[in-house]
């Protein structure tokens, strides 16, 4: 039996990138916020210093930031004729646990999604007519226009640097000219840059293309933020995505907001406790709190005026399958919300071998390197292509750790000594160009709970059915076939595309970019939260993060995560306080 | 944090912790079973200042020389001889078996990672497409016994007695790659499992930090260029195309500055 205790105003369910976002912004309104981390402090300085961040194997193959499938994990199948099996360790996506959340480990690779991103499904059907059978994309019921002052308080939060490619309508040379209109300059300059991509950059120009610098939460110079917190200059040291930064020079919660927010008395953090569910009045529509567990196993009723939900993406919506909010969705019928349009990316590369280019590959940082957007989104006809959607090429510097880098041409053996001569001759002269595509959702794309296997606290399982549809797979052949021609203009050795083949494998590491199950839109037969992320169901619980893009764009996705946190918080402070209840109508 | 009812509001610098006081006296009983993996802890809260503590980091730990801890004396040969085929000593320099790969597997498959603590290993067990990843009932540790045990019952059985180790490169070529493709059944553990994780385990030991019991002198890195756990390459980042020759250093310097690396 939960012992309850004392009230307070809000309660954050997780401490990630949402969370710090949100008790900064509510403890500014004057409420007396509490956040509750399954995980552990963590902190640059103990948990990832300088003097051995650099550790490939701790941090990356025995994922010492990531959360334990041990405790938590999903089960997963490709199509709903399968059985569901247990994610029995973590391959093709990272969550994290702990303070900071997976905004520790990211890559710092900051995009705005497109103005026709938001308004996907009425956009695509006004050009191409019908969608294709069984998807199931939607509008956002949020618009660019209405986010970018959100974009902008996010991109000048991290310090994001970059080169504007449309500043109020006009194009501006150097930048990346598809984005939507920005008010101001980024609030850094671009990284410098190093070989490889500066190759990809002419290469491309070259083919007709107009690449810019990928705008990056990696400090190009000392920058201090509006809340008065200084991150240091990025060093280039190739240990930054899938690592916590050393040097205080990638954006993260700990780097931009919690040395302001710790320090509030109407602020408390609460370490190794776990949100088992959500307690609710439905009668009054409202939730009333939640139930956590600590590390010692003691159950507590916190008391909640308001719950936000800032898990990492699907946790949210399972917490809400586990507590009974909102109506499940039915693959079957297509009724139901909660679990609704999971979508993913989908991911590929083709890798270019030189005889006599020096790349230094381990000269990087998460978010290094130069792209080329000509086919994002609706940025080029799709006519007679058979596809919606697209995504970015990119020829990125992260990293070049061993374990994880070692790049042989097509036909090298897996081992031996062939296998050593061919990572030794390539090691120093290759780079890679990466797709990043869109996923659209579909029908048979969900999450709902698992019959059969339960978490470490006795919960079901979430389960995911996902496959990678016909859509998919068009649109990332056709994204290698452009990244393939930028790299035969590159006069290289020897060009290797690969395309993403088959169906969707929870094996290999792919992208942390799980989206859906809790999508926001305009309507409450479709979707589980409003345009303020705001549960139709309980007026006073808010959903965070990427659970409600209604489908995934070809961008990455925190840049839009954090412009709809600052987004919300405001429609929190200026609407909901002033007058508790649903702020849209259904 | 103890109760949380009771929690001091105020300056509490590291965070204040659960005693065993608090929760004797709130009738808890201690040791549940949600502390699992490597993030077990005792719930703190946090109010009124940013945590910290003078003093406290959570450093890597380093393996210590000696006897091996979880492999036996045959399973070490088998290693020896294995490693050395994936990754052989040659002109270009030494192979996984000189950079101390055994010693790095043999600790491990003694740790976290060979007992899989921080993997889900909840029943029921099924074999499941290939899509659905890792399904054995098996920790990497036991995969490992199992399938070494295997693969010497294999090859005595075809090369008249002989283990794995006694073969001719050749032959123990031959017998990995019918283990890697599948053909080479083993009483006991699935060969392709086991090879892919052996695979993997053994570029991990050749190309991880020197702390860790391979990559021994770093001749992983050296072999490739790879200057190792720097953190600052900044005059680097413009020199394009130049061969930078920096020698590698790991987490605890390198030889010269320190014996003991």
């Amino acid at each position: 039996m939960a012992r309850k205790l004392p009230p307070v105003n809000v309660v954050l369910v997780g401490f990630g990138w949402t969370a710090a976002i949100l008790g900064q912004e509510l403890t500014d309104a004057g409420l007396n916020v509490l956040a509750l981390e399954r995980g552990g402090w963590r902190d640059t300085s103990t948990d990832f210093a300088v003097t051995f961040a650099q550790d490939e194997l701790r941090y990356y193959w025995r994922r010492a930031l990531f959360e334990e499938p041990a405790r938590e994990t999903l089960t997963f199948r490709n199509s709903p004729d399968q059985t569901a099996l247990p994610m029995r360790h973590l391959g093709s996506f990272l969550p994290a646990t702990g303070v900071g959340g997976a905004g520790i480990h990211w890559n710092g690779q900051n995009w705005r999604f497109l103005p026709s991103d938001f308004v996907a499904k009425s956009h695509n059907t006004q050009r191409y007519g019908a969608l294709q059978e069984g998807m199931t994309i939607q509008d956002w019921g949020v618009t660019y226009d209405e986010l970018e002052p959100y974009y902008d308080k996010f991109e000048y939060l991290c310090g994001i640097s970059g080169k504007a490619g449309n500043l109020g309508g006009k194009i501006q040379s150097g930048g990346n000219p598809f984005e939507g209109p920005r008010k101001r300059e980024y609030p850094n300059p671009p990284l410098d840059m190093v070989y490889g991509p500066t190759l990809f950059a002419k290469a491309a120009a070259e083919t007709g293309h107009k690449p810019f610098p990928c705008p990056a939460a990696n400090m190009s110079r000392p920058y201090t933020n509006p809340l008065g917190v200084t991150l240091g200059p990025c060093t280039y040291c190739g240990f930054c995505e899938k690592f916590g930064c050393g040097n205080y020079s990638k954006s993260s919660a700990q780097t931009t907001i919690l040395p302001v927010l710790m320090r509030k008395k109407n602020f408390e953090l609460r370490t190794q406790c776990e949100v088992l569910r959500v307690n609710h009045d439905d009668a009054a529509k409202r939730a009333t709190g939640v139930i956590y567990v600590d590390a010692q196993g003691e159950e507590w009723e916190q008391p909640a005026e308001i719950v936000i939900l800032c898990a990492f993406a699907q946790h949210n919506p399972w917490l809400m399958m586990l507590s009974g909010i909102g109506k499940p969705y039915d693959a079957k019928s297509g009724d139901g919300v909660v679990g609704k349009n999971y979508a993913y990316q989908i991911v590929s590369s083709v890798d270019v071998f030189f005889d006599d280019k020096i790349m230094n590959p381990f000269v990087g940082a998460g978010a290094l390197g130069v792209g080329v957007d000509e086919y994002n989104g609706d940025n080029f006809d799709h006519g007679s292509l058979g596809f919606i959607g697209g995504g970015y090429l990119a020829c990125w510097q992260t990293n070049g750790r061993p374990i994880e880098y070692h790049p042989t041409p097509k036909g090298t053996p897996k081992w031996g000594a062939k296998w050593k001569q061919a990572v030794a001759k390539n090691y120093l002269t290759s780079l890679s160009i990466a797709t990043h595509g869109a996923v659209m959702s579909h029908s048979n794309n969900y999450l709902d709970l698992d019959p059969t296997y339960r978490d470490v606290h006795g919960r079901p399982l979430l389960r995911l059915t996902f496959d990678y549809t016909d859509n998919e797979h068009k649109m990332s052949d056709y994204l290698t076939d452009r990244a393939e021609e930028i790299a035969k203009a590159m006069n290289a050795r020897e060009v290797h595309a690969k395309k993403r083949t088959g169906h969707y494998s929870i094996v290999p590491y792919q992208t942390t970019h799980n989206t859906g199950g809790a999508i926001m839109g305009t309507d409450p037969k479709s979707s589980a939260v409003n345009r303020y992320l705001q549960s139709w169901d309980l007026h006073n619980l808010f959903v965070m993060g990427t659970a409600v893009f209604p489908q995934n764009p070809g961008y990455n996705p925190t840049g839009t995560v954090g412009a709809l946190t600052y987004w919300a918080a405001d429609a929190i402070k200026n609407q909901y306080l002033k007058k508790p209840g649903p702020l849209v109508q259904a | 944090m103890g109760d949380p009812r009771n929690r001091s509001r105020g300056f509490e610098m590291a965070g204040t912790p659960v005693s065993r006081r608090d929760l004797l006296s709130a009738g808890v009983v201690i040791g549940s079973t949600v502390a699992l993996g490597n993030q077990s802890a005792e719930a703190r809260s946090y109010s009124g200042a940013v945590p910290w503590t003078p003093g406290e980091a959570n450093a890597p730990t380093p393996v210590e020389p000696g006897p091996f801890q979880y492999l036996t004396q045959d399973e070490v040969k088998f290693l020896d001889a294995a490693v050395s085929r994936l990754i052989p000593a040659d002109n270009l320099g030494p192979g996984a078996k000189e950079a101390g790969v055994t010693t790095f597997l043999d600790r491990q498959l003694a740790g976290g990672f060979g007992k899989a603590s921080s993997w889900y290993m909840q029943g029921p067990w099924k074999k499941g497409e290939e899509t659905q990843g890792y399904q054995s009932k098996m920790t990497p540790a036991e995969l490992y016994r199992a399938a070494i045990k295997g693969i010497d019952t294999y090859c005595a059985g075809k090369f008249g007695g002989k283990k794995f180790a006694e073969l001719s490169t050749d032959e123990q070529d031959e017998v990995l790659k019918g283990v890697e493709g599948g053909d080479v059944k083993l009483d006991g553990a699935d060969s392709k499992s086991f090879f892919k994780v052996f695979l993997q385990n053994t570029i991990e030991g050749f190309f991880s930090d020197p702390i860790y019991g391979g990559n021994r002198e770093m001749v992983g890195w050296k072999l490739i260029g790879f200057p190792g756990a720097r953190y600052d390459y900044r005059p680097y980042v413009k020199k394009h195309g130049e061969k930078l020759n920096l020698p590698p250093v790991g987490i605890k310097g390198r030889p010269g500055w320190n014996p003991s690396t």
